[in-house]
């Protein structure tokens, strides 16, 4: 079967890979491009670990189709930080115990992320709702929440997304 | 052979491909079909895109909606107009399956997915379905999913309803374990036009039920010319049961099904829930 060239921006860089048809996002990035920020837990959606954002979108890598994804920009936990300073929801989790085996902590940073670029201001309810497709089996979730809140409350000081 | 990709611009050249053959799937939000391509249930054949920005849209014009197929329930809660069918696009999973899953697929969904199509057949909508080259035509949710359970290759274009004419008419209530996101131990959904006097024509759609999503005429029947007291809403209880077949599955049983339904049906029209 003929490989098909996907391009899309990733976390900022112009990146090509050549996928099979059916590829998933996923494979794309740890197998075509080496990014392995988002992880494969489940592949079928219900963990979250995968989670990107997929032109601001807060998406499931492992369930969207590579081949869609041609022109768009792809943000990962990868991209967070900038250079060697980390992204304040990354301090969040380090202070708060936010990660403890961290496998699901990719996706809980993008889902959190993709909450305060909306809503720089949630409600513990809005953080609830906004990781209810992530699983962890590690924490309990409480301190992932409060990392959440914690990271939102530092934001308009630092002035950052 | 592995699988093959085949992306179009117009729905109608997508409806002529499924029509013309069997080993193409259509993937519109994805969420299923991925997940079928990932557990090594769907290896071979085609998988079909369509690109036609009318599959996504949504329309309002006074008081008829449609919905473009295409569309996700995140843009369903992204419309001030669509109010009434927020609580219906929530239920569906998590934030970043709302922002995939589509109108079209949830049709499809089988149980206990498929949350939203019982809110789209307690609305009585059209579904406008593609079964070719051509124009679409209008084919009514309740008949469109019995051609489902057939598994007819058809496509479909759009959803059209009338919007409700006053709050509180139209009710949504899914009940899960888990929360505030978890598989439907059932949904229901409920028309109730005239509601603050005397019900004229209600509908009401279970999910989880039985296969499908099914309408529970018992208890429209039950509600019939009746006020949403004490006295309407035993009256729906009593005939909640009428012709539902609830599936058994890893979330609950059939008996559990049945147990709890009229609960929650007494619930939702006593707005408690
Ligand atoms: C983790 C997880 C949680 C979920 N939770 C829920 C939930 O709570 N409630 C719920 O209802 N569902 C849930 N789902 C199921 C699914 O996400 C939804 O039902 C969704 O609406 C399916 O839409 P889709 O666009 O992703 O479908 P796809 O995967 O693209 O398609 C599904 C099927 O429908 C066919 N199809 C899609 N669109 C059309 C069309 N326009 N014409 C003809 N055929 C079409 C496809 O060919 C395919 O066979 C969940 C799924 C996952 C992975
Ligand atoms: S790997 Fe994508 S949701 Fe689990
Ligand atoms: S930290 Fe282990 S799964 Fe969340």
């Amino acid at each position: 079967m003929a490989k098909v060239p996907v391009q899309f921006r990733l976390n900022g860089s112009d990146r090509a890979a050549f996928a099979d048809p059916a590829d998933s996002l996923l494979t794309v990035l740890r197998r075509g491009l080496n990014d392995f920020g988002p992880k494969y837990g489940c592949g079928q959606g219900t963990c979250g670990t995968c989670s990107v954002l997929i032109d601001g979108e807060l998406r499931l890598a492992c369930l969207t189709l590579a081949a869609s994804c041609e022109g768009a920009s792809v943000e990962t936990v990868s991209g967070m930080a900038d250079g060697p300073n980390l992204h304040p929801l990354q301090n969040a989790f380090m202070e708060h115990f936010a990660a403890q085996c961290g496998f699901c902590t990719p996706g809980m940073l993008t889902a959190a992320k993709a909450l305060l670029d909306r809503n720089p201001n949630p409600s513990r309810e809005d953080v609830i709702d906004a990781i209810a497709g992530n699983i962890c089996r590690c924490t309990g979730y409480e301190p992932i929440i409060q990392a959440i809140l914690a990271a939102a409350r530092t934001l308009p000081a630092q002035r950052r997304s | 052979m592995p699988l093959a990709l085949r992306v179009v611009q117009s729905l109608s050249e997508a409806a002529g491909i499924l029509a013309a053959d069997s080993r193409t799937t259509l993937l519109s939000g994805g969420t299923l079909v991925m997940r079928d391509v990932n557990e090594g249930r769907l290896t071979d054949g085609t998988l079909l895109r369509v690109t036609d920005p009318a599959w996504r849209q949504i329309q309002v014009s006074g008081t008829r909606i449609e919905l473009g197929a295409g569309a996700t329930m995140a843009a369903i809660l992204a419309s001030r107009e669509l109010g009434f069918l927020h609580a219906a696009a929530r239920a569906v999973g998590g934030p970043a399956i709302r922002n995939m899953a589509t109108i079209g697929g949830n049709l499809f969904a089988a149980a206990p997915y498929g949350d939203f199509a019982v809110a789209l057949l307690a609305l009585d909508a059209q579904v406008m379905v593609l079964a070719g080259y051509g124009s679409p035509r209008a084919v009514p949710i309740e008949e469109f999913l019995a051609g489902r359970s057939r598994g007819e290759a058809r496509l479909v274009a759009s959803v059209q309803f009338n919007r409700p004419v006053a709050p509180g008419d139209f009710r949504f209530l899914k009940v899960s374990r888990v929360k505030p996101k978890g598989l439907s131990v059932l949904s229901i959904a409920a028309h109730l036009p005239g509601h603050a006097s005397r019900i004229g024509q209600a509908r009401v759609a279970y999910g989880a039920m039985g296969p499908l999503p099914v309408r529970a005429r018992g208890v429209e029947r039950a509600l019939e010319g009746k006020a949403l007291d004490a006295n309407g809403i035993a009256a729906a209880r009593a005939a909640a049961l009428e012709g539902v077949q609830p599936v058994t599955d890893a979330i609950a049983s059939d008996w559990y099904r049945r147990e709890v339904l009229p609960v929650h049906l007494g619930r939702l029209l006593a707005n408690q829930s």
